[in-house]
């Protein structure tokens, strides 16, 4: 049994959102990166608590993009997996990525391909459902629980006002969100063995983005608080129907 | 052509579906062709009627397995359904069905995707769409460049508006697979509103001190007719469901008005909700960093506030 779990590299959730050259590039200075949390936390951790189950399963990570995501890719391993797969092209637009991913994906033939639900810079939710089409596999998307018996996964993901429990055989690509794992810290022989595991570099197949960012914008600053005294609650409620008008 | 895919649950059609019908048909005034919508199976609602948000026509595919949110079928039945009806734009709702589908859609179509879109997209030169990126912190105004575009429209990011009008109802023949995914249960949690459809969510964090306290928070809740919503440490600790915990790694959500109640305001907190029209944030710190990203705050307990606001409101809904 093969994984492919999909990382990538995303500013840390305290860092200072700004942008540069005229709002075209976002400004990467004094900015800690990070393993985007969805991945981590939720798709590596339950591809790393399967193989301690079943330590036959092979774990490897994937990441496009430059040298700079090595550490990250490092901090990865060690958590665990196996070894890492890095394409060597820098960030592009979903489809590039995804493509990118599925090349890999059908040379290695995965069984299981993992993705956290989102990316906490891009926000695109895209990646997972890109790479299933190209590779014509089954997409389960934003999964609270995931189980494997055999070749077939028992998966709850997430719909409009509930759950919903399903049943597929492998090969399929999740995406994971909170619940389908604990988060986990690295411990001291981690991170010892992370650095002799072997991380490919790869060149990118080439492949056209299909869309391109012209510039960013920050939401405008609110307009500062209305305090309401404690002892004067009927004024919020005035306030709220009258001024605001949203009750 | 701007085709919209119109999504349903238990026979009914989704209110995210009513924006995506009103930006796809401005959508489709602003660059001078005409929107049709997209259903995939069956629903009880009467689809003519749809015509009132400005669409001239519903195709459906209406086959029984489409009624389970499959991607695989899905991406493949949308996409012969753009191909068959010449559609050169494709909206979805960026809700859970459509971060299932639409990126899925967009791959099979060669087409380029933004999802999480949240205004109309700039047809004057090109086609630019902007989209919320950094969880909700910052923007980003992105240029589709193939033929065929797809946007995936965050809920809540545009009001519906509903006018006169029919719309033709064709059935479009659509050869479908069986699924290869078994639905063996749907647990709904019923007499809720979906935290990402609704108007208006009332939060609670830390500052309510535990399970037992929530309560005051429910009251209001009722009152106000809103979704309930807590912050990451109540979700970790199951004081409420996780599907509850709202921000940077979260649900990220945009109501007309959010009340959080001892909440602090953490950075990865605004980010779930920061584009909350109106914020009111009730808490014993006047030093809470949520009261610089409010509208509307309170200094004090929320155990003594809370029950007055949720009188106070049961008061103006008594027409008083
Ligand atoms: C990588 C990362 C991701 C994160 N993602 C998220 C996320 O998605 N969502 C999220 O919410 N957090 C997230 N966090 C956690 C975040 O940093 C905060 O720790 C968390 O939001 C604090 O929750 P809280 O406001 O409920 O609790 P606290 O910070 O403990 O605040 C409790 C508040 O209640 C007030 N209070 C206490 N008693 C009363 C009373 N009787 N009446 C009125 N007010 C009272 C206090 O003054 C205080 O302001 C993340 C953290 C990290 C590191």
């Amino acid at each position: 049994m093969k994984i492919l779990v999909c990382v990538s590299k995303t500013p840390d959730t305290t860092a200072k959102i700004a942008f540069i050259n005229g709002n075209t590039k976002f400004d990467e200075t004094g900015v800690q990166w990070i393993i985007n949390p969805y991945d981590e936390w939720y798709a590596l951790v339950r591809a790393i608590e399967l193989k301690e189950k079943d330590p036959s399963i092979i774990i490897h990570l994937i990441t496009v993009g430059l040298a700079d995501c090595d550490p990250i890719i490092r901090k990865a391993l060690a958590l665990g997996g196996d070894e890492a797969i890095r394409v060597n092209a820098d960030n592009s637009d979903s489809y590039y990525i995804a493509a990118q991913i599925a090349g890999v994906v059908k040379k290695n033939n995965y069984d299981l391909i993992l993705t956290g639900k989102e990316t906490i810079d891009y926000n695109g939710s895209s990646i997972a459902g890109m790479v299933s089409e190209m590779v014509d596999a089954p997409y389960v998307s934003l999964a609270t629980l995931f189980e494997l018996n055999g070749t077939t996964a028992t998966i709850t993901r997430e719909i409009e006002g509930g759950e919903e429990i399903a049943e597929v055989s492998l090969p399929v690509v999740v995406s994971c969100q909170k619940g389908v794992a604990e988060q986990r810290i690295p411990n001291m022989r981690g991170i010892m063995a992370a650095r002799t595991k072997p991380l490919q570099v790869v060149e990118p197949a080439p492949i056209d983005a299909l869309t391109s960012i012209v510039n960013y914008e920050l939401p405008p600053a609110k307009a500062g608080v209305k305090l309401v005294s404690p002892d004067n609650v009927a004024e919020l409620v005035r306030l709220l129907h009258e001024e605001a008008r949203v009750i | 052509m701007v085709l919209i895919f119109i999504d349903h649950i238990d026979g009914h059609i989704k209110k995210a579906s009513y924006e995506v019908l009103t930006y796809g048909a401005k959508l489709a005034e602003q660059m001078g062709t005409t929107a049709e919508a997209l259903l995939l199976g069956t629903v009880n609602d009467d689809l003519a009627s749809l015509g009132k948000y400005g669409i001239k026509k519903v195709h459906q595919v209406s086959n029984e397995t489409l009624n389970h949110v499959d991607a695989q079928l899905y991406a493949k039945v949308i996409a012969e359904a753009v191909t068959a009806t010449g559609a050169d734009v494709v909206v979805f709702s960026h809700n859970q069905t459509g971060k299932a589908v639409s990126a899925r859609t967009a791959a099979r179509l060669k087409a380029g995707i933004v999802a999480g879109a949240c205004a109309l997209p700039d047809t004057g030169n090109g086609f630019i769409v902007r989209k919320t990126v950094f969880s909700g912190k910052a923007f980003a105004n992105v240029s589709i460049n193939s033929p065929i575009k797809v946007i995936s429209l965050n809920p809540n990011s545009y009001k519906t508006v509903a006018g006169e009008g029919t719309a033709e109802v064709v059935a479009l023949n659509v050869a479908v697979d069986p699924s290869k995914i078994k639905i063996t249960a749907v647990n709904k949690v019923s007499g809720e509103v979906p935290l990402t459809e609704a108007d208006i969510v009332v939060s609670g964090g830390r500052g309510l001190k535990g399970p037992e306290n929530w309560g005051v928070l429910l009251d209001l809740a009722h009152e106000l007719h809103a979704a309930t919503a807590c912050s990451r440490p109540v979700g970790d600790a199951h004081w409420r469901p996780h599907h509850e915990h709202v921000g940077q790694t979260g649900v990220q959500i945009a109501p007309n008005l959010y009340i959080a109640l001892g909440i602090s305001g953490a950075i990865q907190h605004l980010a779930g909700v920061n584009r909350s029209k109106v914020i009111v944030v009730i808490n014993k710190d006047p030093e809470a960093p949520f009261f610089k990203a409010a509208d509307y705050g309170i200094v004090g307990d929320l155990f003594e506030v809370v029950p007055k606001l949720t009188e106070e409101i049961k008061k103006l809904h008594a027409g008083g």
